[in-house]
């Protein structure tokens, strides 16, 4: 827990100024400390109710919020007895003086030792006896049986790690920097309990049986299932597999987007076009909306009650009919959602072509066309191709319009979310469509930085460049407006019908003006009590706020404590922790929200169920973000003031605190925005992991759809997008100025979502 | 100055590697207490690494470094008592001057009344009083370095360094700033380790000069000793120019050798040098032109010749190599394709291992 303390640190230059090098670092001390006192008070289990609720402390020091200690002497929880051994070598490190050679080896084995027993111990006792298979055959019984890890354990846990990591730091790595060690250890520790475990816990799920044995010929053949490859379709047949519908949409959203959003781009920045400030609206609009809350709007235009359809049956006699649910509504709806995206990036690079190249082809009397076509185009190439694959892995990532508007379209998204919570419980299989749909992303993700990255043609140099940007040709022109305006239309009718839907009776048939959605949902009233808040979206929304709220700094902080870590310092195995950083990026959230179930459901570490799952996920699912931001914001700054700074005397902490993070502002402003929203309109992994107890807004509203209460699900969805935008206003008032726009373009981060 | 007075700086062998790619190879030296040495070389030598190594800013792969007595190979940047002027100033942009020169004292735990007069104090000694409230960027460039000199001596440190402190400022300034820097480590009787790629600047400036080159040092000593006896090619050639030409030592005899240089002969300290065929370092203001013949002097035609005001610059052809010349007579000046002789000053020409 002192990890990121820099207690100890103060003692360096006070007084004459001469160190005392002998002692060691308090910090090291109280974390030894902290770990003992755990292991001998505090609950070693994970308690049933709060805390504080002091049910617990009936039997203690044993019972079920007995400590390690207590519970391993007299208890009968024996396998808790060797974690004492560490513990006392790693006080008798204490009693060393820092000169001491055998301090660091000491603490190293005494934090490596009582990590890989907790680790051993965790696993191979779980909830219903032995961990392993073999341990039952050895022993010839079902063995001993232990809860999740509580309060003790994670603190033991804790110690343990800042020993091995301090341990190594007065071994002088990293440069013998305590805090920069203890982080990149914290970090690592995270990042292979909540990305990697739940990883490994999905592959260890496809190729066990139900009955939990090894089995790689049922992988095989669920694998090879003909619901996921069959071609029946190419036949005549009804319907293809899910995985050749995913990757068909895919591609599908892939292209469209792209071209719509070149051609949004070259409007922007290449023609007279006067409304610009609205296309940059209509470009952020669908950022901060929940991903399914277009899937809604369009069953209400499209739907067969829907405004569009009642219009035409009325007006033309065309029939209404279920045209929307399936792949045209699914692909019109991830148009519609991730065309900004790729606006956002073509923009960027459009803007990114030097115009002094299109002057240079034009003195050598090139037309504009062939300007266009030689010069211009296969500059923006890759960035065209970096679109495609950012709306190829978002089609597939997404669940919530697939959910809303699928129908009997089924995509490898929503078949997961069907095979862990629908009629047919299979976690195996549902685990091989996760495995199919990482690879999917991750070979997407693999192409974008192997072979874009070697193809990226920045322009954008240091020097100012006074050219003016040629005017598209006259053919692109044309092209690009055709494309845009219809677009640019329904866009705005979507949105028309998000933010008129909650107030009307019921959309398509009965336009009433009415606030009864929006009673349904946020009535308070005035009892004896005081107020009490009795609509029916208060608790999920009270929630969706707590875990936004407590999320949002929580992403920031560890994505930019990475950032400066990557960025400012040289360990041995960077490029690894780098990826491990970047790979939840890449992971899409249905496979997020399974993993998490299969790793997390059972001991040595049980979550599911509880708040703290909810935010654990939106942490690490957008802490890339955070660390992108961070990068690109500390590439900026120059790396000899962190440098100045540690010359005078200020430990790398103080560095961080006083000199980089108030330089770092923008970056730690988009940091909080994006993870506050991801959080607020996040449907894919969450929908796995909330309960009664802890349900989430995009959750209540997709129930809600399900159900069929269209406008209450409406005014709930307009109602979040008008918080997120307030809550966005109040972040950047708190932490800080940040010019909007000009560099937003250039840095656009999308994950799987 | 210093509150423990200037501390000497000595590396036993030190090397430091990045992957398989050495920045520096076992360099061995000491800096006396209360001296200038400059870390002169080329760009790539491995002279910043040098000076990071002795900051903490990076540590050595292997060897010791020591700082006044005690062994700080394993300790951090912060652990030191050394403080370091930055080739950019890194003076911090959200801090006033006053706040920047007083972070030393203010992260150390000083309270603030104390860090702030500390800091006034500095920044009196170089001359920036009444710029407290000012923001670096409402500096110029010679302000800006010496809100950053003084921000470097406010912790008085037992060794300052420089790093090319005037790569930023225009040739003007930097003949008064070096003189500034070096009339304040005399005053303050400090330690400074200085790196320069600038050779003049490091002969004016420095107590000794280390020469660096393909991360090891070329040679190290006083600025005179540097000029007048370069033990290698390198650093004749580095150390204010040199014509390097190729020259026959007939016989050697104690400390003297006879030298045959096209049809020349010089009778010239032996250096060390073997009969045979060796190097012959050539000052451009050690070569006199005359119209006139001598007995030892050696024909020449020029090939080109450029004025430039206080002097004229020719290049030479003469016994069998194009020699750079510089020529104080600027009043009479030579013609391309002119016939001239050539005499050389002896304390110009100096043997050197081939």
């Amino acid at each position: 827990m002192t990890s990121l303390s820099p207690t100890g640190d103060a003692v360096a230059l006070a007084g004459d100024g001469q160190r005392t090098a002998t002692r060691i670092n308090a910090s090291t001390r109280w974390s030894v400390l902290t770990g003992a006192a755990a292991y001998a008070l505090l609950p070693w289990y994970l308690l049933e109710g709060s805390f504080f609720s002091t049910a617990w402390m009936a039997d203690w020091p044993l019972g079920k919020g007995g400590s390690g200690l207590a519970l391993g002497l007299l208890g009968g929880a024996w396998q808790l007895v060797p974690i004492l051994i560490p513990l006392i070598v790693g006080l008798w490190a204490l009693t060393m003086n820092k000169d001491n050679p055998r301090l660091s080896q000491t603490l190293i084995a005494a934090g490596a030792g009582g990590l890989a027993l907790m680790i051993i111990e965790g696993f191979a006792i779980r909830h219903a006896g032995w961990g392993f298979d073999f341990l039952k055959t050895l022993t010839g019984w079902e063995g001993p049986r232990q809860g999740g890890m509580g309060f003790g354990a994670f603190f033991v846990a804790g110690s343990f790690l800042v020993m091995l990591c301090h341990g190594l730091a007065y071994r002088g790595y990293c440069r013998g920097d305590v805090f920069i060690v203890t982080s990149i250890g914290a970090i690592i520790a995270l990042i292979g309990v909540f990305v990697f475990m739940p990883i490994i816990a999905v592959l260890q799920s496809a190729f066990l049986d139900l009955d939990g044995r090894f089995a790689p010929a049922e992988f095989v053949t669920k694998f090879l299932d003909s619901s996921i490859w069959g071609l029946d379709c190419l036949a005549g047949g009804v319907r293809c597999g899910v995985a050749w519908n995913t990757l068909f949409l895919g591609v599908l959203v892939g292209v469209m987007t792209t071209a719509l959003g070149l051609a949004f781009a070259l409007i922007a920045t290449r023609t007279g076009f006067k409304a610009k400030g609205a296309l940059r609206l209509l470009s952020v609009l669908p950022i901060i909306t929940p991903p399914f809350v277009i899937g809604l709007a369009l069953i209400l235009l499209f739907g067969r009650s829907g405004v569009a359809s009642t219009f035409l049956s009325d007006w033309f006699d065309i029939p209404p009919s279920r045209w929307i649910y399936g792949l045209p509504g699914v692909l019109i709806a991830q148009m519609l959602a991730f065309t900004p995206i790729a606006f956002l990036v073509l923009i960027g690079v459009v803007q990114g072509i030097s115009p002094a190249l299109e002057e240079a082809t034009q003195t050598l009397r090139a037309t504009r066309w062939t300007t266009f076509r030689t010069v211009t185009w296969p500059l923006m190439r890759p960035g065209v191709a970096n679109a495609f694959l950012l709306g190829f892995v978002e089609s597939m990532a997404d669940f919530g319009n697939p959910l809303v508007l699928g129908g009997n379209f089924e995509v490898l998204s929503t078949k997961i979310f069907f095979a862990v919570v629908g009629a047919a419980v299979d976690p195996g299989k549902a685990a091989v469509l996760a495995i199919i749909l990482l690879a999917f992303t991750l070979a997407a993700f693999w192409l974008q930085n192997s072979w874009l990255g070697k193809k990226n043609y920045t322009t954008v140099t240091g020097k100012g460049d006074s050219g003016l940007p040629q005017p598209l040709p006259r053919r692109i022109a044309i092209l690009s407006y055709g494309t845009a305006i219809p677009w640019a239309i329904l866009t705005i009718v979507v949105y028309v019908i998000i933010f008129v839907g909650g107030f009307v009776r019921t959309m398509g048939r009965d336009y009433t003006p009415t606030l009864i959605h929006y009673l349904t949902a946020f009535r308070i009233e005035q009892t004896d009590h005081g107020l009490f808040f009795s609509g029916s979206a208060w608790n999920s929304l009270f929630t969706t706020l707590e875990v936004a709220a407590v999320s949002a700094p929580l992403t920031a902080a560890i994505g930019i404590l990475t950032a400066w870590l990557l960025t400012r310092n040289r360990f041995a195995g960077q490029r690894f922790f780098e990826f491990g950083t970047m790979l939840s990026f890449a992971i899409p959230g249905t496979v997020v929200g399974v993993s998490y179930i299969l790793a997390f459901n059972i001991p040595p570490i049980e979550l599911t169920g509880g708040g703290l799952i909810l935010i654990i996920c939106f942490v690490f699912r957008n802490m890339p973000v955070g660390v992108r931001s961070g990068i690109a914001g500390l590439s900026q700054l120059d790396k000899s003031l962190d440098e100045a700074s540690l010359t005078l005397g200020a430990r790398s902490f103080t560095t961080l605190r006083r000199v980089v993070l108030p330089l770092l502002r923008p970056a730690i402003v988009a940091s909080l925005v994006y993870s506050f929203v991801r959080a607020m309109t996040a449907v894919s992994a969450v929908i796995f992991l909330v309960s009664a107890e802890y349900n989430l807004a995009t959750n209540y509203i997709v129930g809600r759809v399900e159900a069929g209460e269209f406008g209450l699900a409406i005014a709930y969805s307009s109602a979040l997008i008008v918080i997120m935008i307030a809550a966005i206003a109040l972040i950047q008032f708190f932490v800080g100025e940040r010019k909007l726009g000009r560099r937003g373009a250039n840095e656009v981060v999308v994950g799987a979502g | 100055m210093s509150r423990n007075g200037p501390a000497s700086v000595e590396f036993r062998n030190v090397s430091k590697l990045y992957g398989g790619v050495t920045a520096v190879n076992d360099v061995s030296f000491t800096i006396e207490p209360g001296t200038l040495v400059t870390l002169l070389g080329p760009s790539g030598c491995g002279k910043t690494t040098t000076l990071r190594l002795i900051a903490g800013l990076e540590m050595a792969t292997s060897g010791q470094i020591i700082i006044g007595g005690r062994d700080v190979t394993n300790l951090s940047a912060s652990e030191r008592d050394v403080s370091m002027v930055f080739q950019s100033y890194a003076l911090f942009p959200h801090m006033s001057v006053l706040d920047n020169v007083a972070y030393g004292p203010s992260v150390s735990g000083e309270p603030k009344q104390k860090a702030h007069a500390m800091a006034r104090e500095k920044l009196e000694l170089v001359g920036l009083k009444g710029f407290e409230k000012r923001m670096p960027s409402e500096l110029s460039g010679g302000q800006q370095q010496r809100v950053a000199v003084a921000r470097a001596l406010v912790l008085e440190p037992q060794v300052l360094l420089f790093d090319e402190p005037l790569s930023n400022l225009d040739a003007k300034l930097r003949r008064r700033v070096r003189e500034d820097i070096r009339r304040l480590q005399r005053d303050l009787n400090l330690t400074v380790a200085y790196v320069t790629h600038d050779q003049e600047e490091a002969l004016a400036v420095s107590d000794r000069v280390i020469v660096m080159s393909n991360a090891a040092i070329a040679q190290s000593g006083t600025p005179r000793e540097l000029y007048e006896q370069p033990a290698s090619l390198f650093v004749a050639d580095f150390i204010g120019d040199s014509n390097i030409v190729p020259i026959e030592i007939e016989s050697v005899s104690g400390d003297r050798a006879v030298a045959l240089y096209g049809e020349a002969r010089f009778e010239l300290p032996s250096r060390g040098a073997k009969p045979g065929a060796a190097k012959l370092g050539l000052r451009p203001d050690a070569i006199n032109l005359s119209a006139a013949a001598a007995p030892d002097a050696l024909p020449g035609r020029i090939l080109h010749a450029a004025y430039l005001g206080k002097h004229m610059e020719y290049t030479v052809l003469a016994g069998g190599a194009e020699l750079f010349v510089v020529d104080r007579r600027v009043k009479q000046p030579l013609a391309v394709g002119d016939e001239t002789n050539l005499t050389f000053d002896r304390d110009g020409m100096t043997v050197l291992p081939a």
